[in-house]
């Protein structure tokens, strides 16, 4: 697909060193961290260092109708990084510059092959955090996580990247670059299309640059661990805490399979018999922060809450918090192939989402342990299951669909934080219907008409039909 | 039950990646290269299409799986627990097997195997290597006269005129020791820096602890294991243990952090047959590292001398990952009057030495150990300390380059000094 005279160009614009051809440097980049995504091998792998040259090979790129996909860390769970069909991978991880912080205006001009935890490290002796966490925080680039919008553990509070991306430089299809957006805090200056570039998935451009705000770190935190044996006092307990205008930074549960699971592995003392544990952090002005744990620890047991845990020390609270970081490690090893689902509802209807992934698992006999944002309406049903058995992928297969309905039939969506990628594409006209799809499909064919970039991932684009079919 | 060349349980390890890529916020080389081939993951992608045949055995596949420091740090930060030296070290075992070692390689194992012969090379190499290396001006190292494999611009030690085990006696007795010990030196001690040896020797003599340095000791097998040969390291943990085991002593004690790993942990996972497993356990038990021995076995004194420097202390990743000592040399350090400790900033970051891989890949090497001299830069120190003589061959090297006045020693070292400068005082 990619013939030697391009080859040959991109040695030429980017120097032999940034051009990998060889079975061995490619097939390293036919995946990403979505286990059970389909792979593709690349026919190239390009690693840029400037706009100039990711824009100059982009016009090489439609000159000649080679696939393009941009790739950060490639850690992402949807398989959006993947060359389904073939062409050019082209990382940004040589793009890893900040080019600027400013602590007047608080934001961080940023190349997207900064690592996100990078760029945290650079603002935390000016007090400035950068909040959106997703679990890859030290590996993920910040090109990925505004190409798919990542969230993270402190959704609920502080929100996610799209709250924070103020300005970018992308290269379109056809080669040329814009910038939008830019450092002022309101701009309703035409179509926001910083926003529309933010969680597009590599479909409509390649990033360049990115401008994102800053704001002060909070300067105390306290965590807290309340396990139930009942769903729907913890479920109580959820709502009862913004209820009464307590904002906490994180709110995560664990369902009694995620619970025994990460006890099995990791012994930190997890109570394996309660139904739910919740893990609670609040954080700010030190004052603020104590009243608040207060009024959460009054509404747990209001709630009935079986037992509570404060974590009196940073020791105590990194201990605490370790369980559900172990949460994923933990089922992975469980079965072979792990499917991390991120479906999401609002957060009212948590306990009723729980309800109805535990009835799927036992109708399709599954193993599914359930955590996440409960806060935030966003959990992770993870499937635990073998790849290589195909009458339980089958009943895998079956069970996904229903818990996307599930989620859907709660007012919920398909993703909250993970990105459509190829993983669930083919349920997106559930949630937009035909016509929302549409859409999308003339946004998608007006910016990038032949189909390059990114090709097969949210949907299949008319571009790219046409251009299968030549 | 583990073996480093059994495919079975390689393909179990590689079974395990879920292909997070959490290994890439700390593997040194793929923080230097940011390829996919160059962090765990990939590896793990090639090894497995390598043992499917989907990849051929290729001298481009060979070179990505040697460019691996085997220091494991994606081991321990692994979520799903996944042993990456395991891997790597048995595909490169299995290359061994399907190519046969290159020939310079087997000449090489094969002395290694013969105390002997080695003494005998590495003295007359001691002799001659005026006419090979010259001496840098300050510092107590060589430069290469011309390409001899290695990069003109590295310094490395000069080899010890007379190797440290035969300057001192086999046995050196105490009047009513509190405890004796056996010291595995090591080669790198035996013929690079027999100075970290003598100063282990003084400190356990001063602590009223017998030492026995058995002559006949072998390399403890990691460099030839690095290069997959697995046959020869077999060969010669059997031989250590056996000596070993023949010692009638309180502990083992090695200021080498790779021999120390090597000795602990790696015999038992090395060894096959059931009984020279169940010695190699036995043996591994009672194997301590000098600093990990003197705080916490021996309870060493105190010192009372003076040494007014400021030092930092770089962990050595086969003691941090491999041993999980990370203590009892800053409390060494902090024992000693005068002496003002300064943390850098990731003192476990590793150094980028790697063995062999320091001579194969040296200017990526010196890439990694850049930001080791950017973090040791940062701390205002006069003096780097580290516990192991590959680590201080690689700051010596890297000090030298990144124009860092800093000299590197063991912290045994200073505690003899600390020792000694009291002596000096009492006169």
């Amino acid at each position: 697909m990619v013939s030697p005279n391009i080859i040959s160009e991109l040695r030429a614009q980017l120097g032999k060193d940034n051009v990998l051809t060889s079975p061995e440097e490619l097939i390293v980049y036919s995946y990403d961290a979505s286990a059970a995504a389909p792979k593709g091998r690349p026919d190239v792998v390009i690693t840029p260092s400037t706009r100039d040259q990711v824009a100059c090979i982009v016009k090489l790129c439609a000159k000649y109708n080679v696939p393009i996909y941009p790739r950060g860390s490639g850690t992402n769970l949807s398989g959006g990084t993947i060359p389904l069909k073939g062409g050019i991978v082209m990382s940004t991880l040589n793009m890893n510059k900040i080019i600027d912080l400013d602590y007047e205006n608080l934001t961080a001009t940023l190349q997207p092959g900064v690592i996100i935890q990078t760029l945290n490290d650079a603002v935390a002796a000016a007090g400035l955090i950068y909040p959106p966490d997703p679990g890859t925080v030290s590996t993920a680039t910040m090109g990925g996580a505004v190409a798919e919008c990542a969230g993270g553990l402190r959704g609920l509070k502080y929100g996610v990247t799209k709250h924070y991306v103020m300005g970018l430089e992308v290269v379109l299809a056809n080669g040329e670059v814009i910038r939008v957006g830019g450092k002022t805090v309101k701009n309703v200056t035409g179509y926001d299309l910083t926003q529309l570039f933010t969680g597009s998935e590599g479909t409509l451009g390649i990033i360049t640059e990115i401008i994102v705000k800053l704001i002060p770190a909070p300067e105390h935190h306290i965590s807290m661990m309340a396990a139930f044996n009942d769903l729907d006092r913890a479920a109580r307990t959820i709502s009862d805490i913004i209820k009464n205008r307590v904002i906490p930074a994180t709110l995560e549960i664990m369902d009694n399979t995620t619970i025994r699971t990460v006890e099995e592995f990791k012994k930190v003392g997890l109570p394996v018999e309660a139904e739910a544990v919740l893990l609670i952090e609040v954080d700010g002005i030190k004052e603020v922060v104590e009243r608040e744990a207060r009024v959460v620890m009054d509404i747990c047991r209001a709630n009935e809450v079986d037992k509570i845990t404060v974590a009196k020390d940073d020791q105590e609270r990194f201990r605490l918090w370790e369980a559900r970081r172990a949460a994923l490690p933990a089922l992975s090893r469980v079965k072979p192939t792990t499917i991390l689902e991120d479906a999401t509802v609002p957060r009212s209807r948590i306990p009723d989402m729980i309800r109805a992934i535990r009835k799927i698992a036992e109708k399709y006999d599954l193993v599914i342990g359930t955590f996440g944002h409960a806060g935030d309406g966003n959990l992770h049903p993870t499937i635990v299951t073998d790849a290589s058995d195909k009458e339980e992928m089958a009943r895998v297969e079956r069970a996904v669909n229903e818990i996307f309905e599930a989620a859907l039939g709660l007012g919920g969506t398909l993703s909250g934080e993970h990105g459509i990628g190829t993983a669930k594409a083919k349920f997106l006209e559930k949630e937009f219907g035909s016509e929302g799809l549409a859409v999308m499909k003339r946004i998608k064919d007006a910016l990038d008409p032949n189909g390059i970039l990114n090709p097969g991932k949210i949907f299949v684009s008319l571009g790219e039909s046409k251009n299968a079919d030549d | 039950m583990q073996m480093i060349d059994s495919l079975a349980e390689v393909r179990a390890e590689i079974g395990k990646c879920m292909k997070c890529g959490n290994c890439q916020s700390v593997c040194p080389i793929y923080q230097e290269t940011r390829h996919e081939t160059g962090v765990a993951r990939g590896k793990i992608t090639l090894v497995e299409a390598f043992l499917s045949g989907e990849l051929a055995l290729t001298e481009k596949l060979e070179n990505l799986l040697s460019l691996c420091l085997v220091c494991k740090s994606c081991v321990i930060n692994c979520p799903c627990g996944v042993k990456l030296d395991k891997i790597v070290l048995g595909a490169r075992a299995e290359i061994a097997k399907r190519k046969g070692l290159p020939l310079i390689k087997k000449a090489i194992f094969g002395t290694m195997k013969r105390p002997r012969y080695m003494d005998f090379g590495l003295k007359l190499g001691s002799r001659f290597q005026g006419l090979v290396f010259r001496r840098h001006e300050d510092r107590e190292a060589n430069y290469p006269r011309f390409s001899i494999g290695m990069s003109l611009r590295r310094i490395i030690p000069p080899l010890a005129v007379l190797p440290f085990r035969q300057v001192v006696p086999e046995r050196l007795v105490v009047q009513k020791p509190r405890l004796k010990v056996a010291f595995f030196t090591g080669c790198a001690i035996n013929y690079l820096y027999p100075d970290i040896g003598i100063s282990t020797v003084n400190v356990l003599t001063r602590n009223n602890i017998e030492v026995i340095i058995p002559k006949a000791q072998h390399c403890c097998g990691t460099p030839v294991l690095a290069h997959g040969d697995v046959s020869t390291a077999r060969q010669m943990a059997v031989s250590n243990l056996i000596i070993l085991k023949s010692l009638e002593v309180d502990a083992i004690v090695t200021s080498c952090a790779s021999c120390g790993g090597a000795l602990k942990h790696e015999y038992g996972e090395l060894l096959s047959d059931r009984s020279q497993k169940k010695l190699a356990l036995e043996i591994g038990a009672r194997v301590y590292d000098i600093n990990e021995f003197l705080t916490e076995v021996a309870g060493f004194e105190k010192p009372k001398g003076d040494v007014p420097l400021r030092v930092t202390y770089h962990d050595p990743c086969h003691m941090v990952k491999v041993q999980q000592v990370t203590e009892p040399p800053r409390q060494v350090l902090r024992s000693i009057p005068g002496l003002e400790f300064v943390e850098m900033a990731k003192p476990d970051r590793c150094c980028g030495n790697g063995g062999s891989f320091s001579l194969q890949y040296y200017d990526l090497s010196m890439d990694i150990t850049g930001k080791k001299m950017n973090d040791i830069k940062n701390t205002g120190t006069d003096l780097i300390v580290t516990s192991c003589p590959g680590c201080r061959m690689q700051l010596e090297d890297g000090a030298n380059r990144y124009g860092l006045p800093h000299r590197v020693v063991h912290t045994v070292q200073l505690l003899d000094q600390a020792y000694r400068n009291h002596k000096q005082t009492d006169k």
